[in-house]
């Protein structure tokens, strides 16, 4: 048990190892501050946390203690100036964390200061042990590793001499630092400086500073590490979220452009755009943009996208800003569909929300949470668009380009729709969004004749050969159907028109085809006619032969009868001796 | 309590209940360090001059009994606090200015009553 503890606590403590000199961290357990810090926060050290009211300090300190006693086996100690336990606990009850049980597991000790200067006669010289003998007693009743003071500085409020108690306050940072405790500070805003009474005088580590602020009604919270002594951190601002997960700050700007590029193919769902694309479909872990004017049919090839995921079993998120999950499930369903299989069996998630409902970063943050939790293999945006309206275009840039960053990262294929005005441009369509694109699908509306027929162009895709053709698609309850655009004499036909130029190359090829069956029926019968003259001359040929050797055999017949004859003749005048002699000149006389 | 607020106010009863405690007071220090050790001759003296017989002092140190400092939000040291008679007073530091002590006690009405 003791050592599983030990083991847990030097698991948290990011130990400078080999490196004597490296700063020894304290991991915070905060969703991306440990990114941010490279590590967590300095060990053994305080740590000021300030900004204006309402900005998160407490929930940032109560998490960094009940993360550290939860899962680092840091107990820790609250001393909280402001509020009493009963109210302390219920407002974290709200982030999930369960004060009561810490406490009663002795991993966490609250220790509520209050001083009320009304009832408080200063008589003579005085020094704040008593405060130092308190923290003791509560970091010895748990054995505690990590202090928050919440917030210190109404103890100027409380006790007017300033000399003693900033005598008192430097004191105790000594004190605490040489327990090695890691402290946070949290201190209010001062004008014009970090905290009203100038904390950080006292607390030269590490300051971060949290703040809240609205633009046009949209309400965003942001972190930066305002220093970091012998360490280095992120300088920037970053947007974080306070929900029912406590704390998650996106540390996105950070990722560089390092993420691993797989050669892996995910199918688009719809068969011949996969075949546009080279027959091979997006590259896993690709970002697509499905642009197109309203009404092209974007949420249905993006919900084509979702569904044959799911239909691999593959997870997917679906964050739509058009329309309500149940309202997508029964439109997806008139072009077949279904997607009301896959939220059942869990591997679907829709996050439906106003863009208007909060402001840009938050969207982010959510987001990243959402897609942290689910682990999806596809995330779907419908439309991004609709967030533009939200921020500025710079931030609007900048998001997409840390949403894109961090999905990349990971490994998830995303597809974005993206709405375009009918009178803009191309270029101006996705300005911000197509250089960070992979995969630039079009979907346009062609006009001919009174109709509107949708058609799709690819017009971009990195790292694999597409298509250059522009092909119609017709949705219908079957789901998606793609076909080749006429190209016809008089240019690209589509919808009526392509039917009726098919129709009309049906007729001709009807005609064509006629004529080839009658050329060829025409052949086969003059082959049999003329066959059949021939075995007609053929016959007569044979019977005119047989009587020629008829007559041959009937003359040679006559001729050898006449021999004999004329033999039977001359053996009747009885000449033989001149028989043998005569036969044959008389044979070759008559000749 | 009222009523014994009331025993305090009669200086005709005081000598019949002279060994009766009516003043409670509690001294926290933590060690004995002289600023300690100054808070409580001051408050013995002052005790001993004003209310002779009718107190009790009970000395807390906290290095002692930690447990005690968060009962009475007890921050700075030395600390006065007096439990009797109500409303509760709390009073911090070495107790050397004894105007303060006298006036903040209530003692001082009391003191010019009782001579």
């Amino acid at each position: 048990m003791a050592k599983a503890t030990l083991a847990k606590h030097l698991k948290s403590v990011t130990a400078g190892g080999s490196v004597a000199h490296k700063l020894r961290k304290a991991r915070s357990g905060i969703d991306g501050l440990d990114d941010i810090t490279g590590g967590g926060l300095p060990y053994g050290r305080p740590t000021l946390v300030c900004g204006g009211a309402g900005s998160g300090k407490t929930l940032f300190a109560m998490e960094f203690l009940v993360r550290g006693a939860t899962e680092y086996g840091d107990p820790g100690v609250f001393v909280a100036f402001e509020e009493t336990p009963e109210e302390l606990a219920a407002n974290v009850a709200s982030l999930g964390f369960d004060l009561h049980k810490l406490q009663a597991q002795k991993k966490l000790a609250v220790d509520c200061v209050r001083i009320d200067p009304s009832e408080i006669e200063v008589t003579g010289a005085y020094d704040l042990e008593g405060l130092f003998v308190r923290l003791q007693y509560a970091i010895d009743s748990v054995g505690a590793r990590r202090v928050v003071l919440d917030t210190i500085e109404n103890l100027f409020g409380g006790l007017h001499d300033e000399q003693i108690l900033r005598a008192e306050l430097r004191r105790l940072f000594r004190w605490l630092k040489a327990r090695e405790m890691t402290v946070v500070i949290t201190g209010e805003k001062g004008d014009g400086t970090l905290t009203r009474q100038g904390l950080e005088e006292y607390v030269s580590d590490c300051v971060i500073f949290l703040d809240h602020r609205v633009v046009e009604q949209n309400s965003t919270r942001r972190l930066r590490v305002v220093k970091y002594r012998g360490s280095p951190h992120g300088t920037n601002e970053y947007p974080f979220l306070i929900d029912e997960g406590g704390l998650s700050i996106l540390p996105l700007s950070s990722v560089g452009l390092t993420h691993r590029a797989s050669t892996e193919r995910i199918s688009s769902g719809i068969a011949r755009l996969d075949e546009m694309l080279g027959g091979k479909s997006f590259y896993k872990g690709s970002t697509v943009l499905v642009s197109g004017t309203a009404g092209t049919g974007k949420t249905s090839v993006a919900m084509c996208f979702a569904n044959s995921a799911c239909s691999r079993g593959e997870r997917s998120v679906l964050f739509t800003f058009e329309e309500s999950p149940e309202q997508l499930v029964r439109n997806m369903r008139s072009v077949g569909i279904d997607l009301e299989r896959h939220l059942k069996s869990g591997l679907l998630k829709i996050v439906a929300s106003r863009p208007s409902s909060h402001g840009l970063e938050m969207h982010l943050a959510t987001m990243h949470r959402v897609i942290n939790q689910f682990h999806p293999d596809v995330v779907v945006i419908d439309p991004i668009t609709n967030l533009f309206s939200v921020g500025s275009p710079s931030e609007v840039q900048s998001m997409m380009t840390r949403l894109i960053d961090f999905l990349k990262v990971r490994g998830t294929t995303a597809m974005c729709t993206s709405l375009t005005s009918a009178t803009s441009e191309l270029e101006q369509v996705a300005m911000g969004v197509s250089s960070l694109v992979d995969t630039w699908v079009m979907l346009e509306v062609l006009r001919s004749g009174r109709e509107r027929n949708r058609s799709l162009t690819i017009i971009k895709s990195r790292g694999s050969a597409h298509s250059n053709q522009t092909s119609e698609f017709r949705l219908s309850n079957r789901g998606f159907e793609l076909m080749d655009t006429y190209l016809g004499p008089t240019g690209v036909l589509t919808g009526s028109a392509r039917l009726a130029q098919e129709a009309q190359d049906q007729a001709t090829l009807a005609v064509h085809a006629g004529k080839l069956e009658r050329s060829t029926e025409e052949r086969v019968r003059q082959r049999k006619l003329l066959k059949n003259r021939i075995a007609a001359l053929r016959e007569e040929f044979a019977t005119q032969d047989a009587d020629i050797e008829g007559s041959i055999q009937e003359e040679t017949m006559r001729r050898d009868s006449l021999i004999a004859e004329r033999h039977a003749m001359a053996r009747s005048r009885q000449a033989f001796a001149s028989v043998g002699r005569a036969r044959k000149p008389a044979g070759s006389r008559s000749r | 309590m009222k009523r014994r607020s009331s025993v305090v106010r009669k200086p005709a009863k005081k000598l019949a209940r002279k060994r009766a405690v009516e003043w409670e007071l509690r001294l926290y220090i933590a060690g004995q360090t002289a600023r300690s050790v100054a808070a409580g001759a001051n408050l013995q003296r002052i005790c001993d001059q004003y209310l002779e017989g009718r107190y009790r002092i009970e000395v807390v140190d906290l290095l002692m009994n930690p447990k005690l400092a968060q009962g009475d939000q007890i921050l700075a040291v030395p600390a006065l606090v007096r439990r009797l008679p109500s409303p509760l007073k709390k009073f911090i530091g070495d107790l050397s200015n004894e105007e303060r002590v006298l006036v903040g006690l209530d003692i001082r009405p009391l003191a010019k009553a009782a001579r």
